[in-house]
């Protein structure tokens, strides 16, 4: 975690840097956005029930793209709603994160030939960050994507890396 | 009621209009009408006391290649007896009568067969896309559509 391990001895100061501190904060409370598309939100739904809990690694469900930070695609996306999808991409705020979610957002899935509305990919309209494979994935499944894409937060920084 | 039995009622009403049938060793037998007169075809099966088709279960559009045409699933909820009547119509002009009018459940029904084969429904109070988007061209379930390359700078296939 890079917090408590340096703190001093019998006071209330922790020292860590500031890039630790936002990456902490941030992959701890991934407000997701509330929506889905297909048949994998049933399984995101499942996440987020009791059994497996989503809301223990901090992701809780808002009704509006600008109190998000994460955006699990969760289905098939239709060419009609794909300008629906980047429209809520650009509505939420900095720094956001999209989990595409199952075959069909991933790369159109069992529509990859005939589906003439289908998009083929999400991530061809948004950037995405983790890709969770499943026709649908599990509930464990996209929770081992979220902790993927807790690990990416965790390694960011702010500080610009020098040009390779 | 047997199909026999609906067959002979409409035969006798219509005469001509009915144009042939095929009532036994298939799953549901049809009757095939002339497509001008559909719509009193269907007026006299909903109203007749014989019949009382009340229920119109569904309306799916078919591409036979060179012809289109409409299928009309229909059932009686007080007789338990059901029916499918079927028309064609030339692909160059696919202009057949809404039976809107007669099964308000057509609305729908007959927006998606515009939408996805591209009927002109003569009579219909609101024909628009209800499926597809508004800015969408051709009517993809025909069997020459062509899936096109792009749709709002967004790439189609694969």
């Amino acid at each position: 975690m890079g917090l408590l391990d340096q703190k001093f001895e019998n006071s209330n100061i922790v020292v860590t840097t500031m890039d630790n501190l936002l990456n902490w904060a941030r992959l701890s409370s991934l407000y997701q956005m509330q929506f889905g598309l297909a048949c994998c939100a049933i399984e995101m739904m499942a996440a987020s029930a009791s059994n497996f809990d989503m809301m223990r690694f901090g992701v809780i469900p808002r009704a509006t793209p600008r109190q998000c930070d994460v955006m699990i695609v969760s289905g098939t996306v239709t060419l009609k709603m794909a300008s629906r999808i980047k429209r809520l991409y650009d509505q939420m705020p900095e720094p956001r994160y999209v989990i595409s979610m199952g075959s069909c957002s991933n790369c159109g899935g069992p529509y990859w030939e005939h589906g003439y509305h289908v998009l083929k990919g999400v991530d061809r309209v948004i950037p995405v960050d983790v890709y969770v494979p499943g026709c649908p994935p599990r509930p464990e499944a996209l929770l081992e994507g979220l902790i993927k894409l807790q690990e990416k937060i965790r390694n960011e920084t702010m500080v610009k890396k020098k040009a390779v | 009621m047997t199909a026999q039995e609906i067959h002979d009622i409409l035969k006798s009403q219509f005469g001509e209009a009915i144009l042939e049938a095929k009532l036994e060793n298939v799953p549901d037998p049809f009757i095939k009408i002339q497509t001008e007169k559909i719509k009193e075809v269907a007026e006299f099966t909903k109203s007749d006391d014989r019949l009382q088709f009340d229920y119109l279960m569904c309306l799916s559009g078919v591409d036979y290649k060179g012809k289109l045409g409409i299928t009309y699933h229909l059932y009686s909820m007080t007789h338990r007896h059901k029916i499918v009547l079927k028309i064609e119509v030339p692909t160059e002009t696919p202009n057949v009568p809404s039976v809107e009018s007669v099964w308000k459940t057509a609305n729908w029904h007959e927006r998606e067969a515009y939408d996805l084969f591209g009927f002109n429904f003569v009579g219909h109070p609101d024909q628009r896309r209800i499926l597809l988007p508004e800015d969408w061209e051709g009517h993809p379930l025909r069997k020459d559509y062509q899936t096109p390359e792009f749709y709002n700078g967004m790439k189609v296939p694969y």
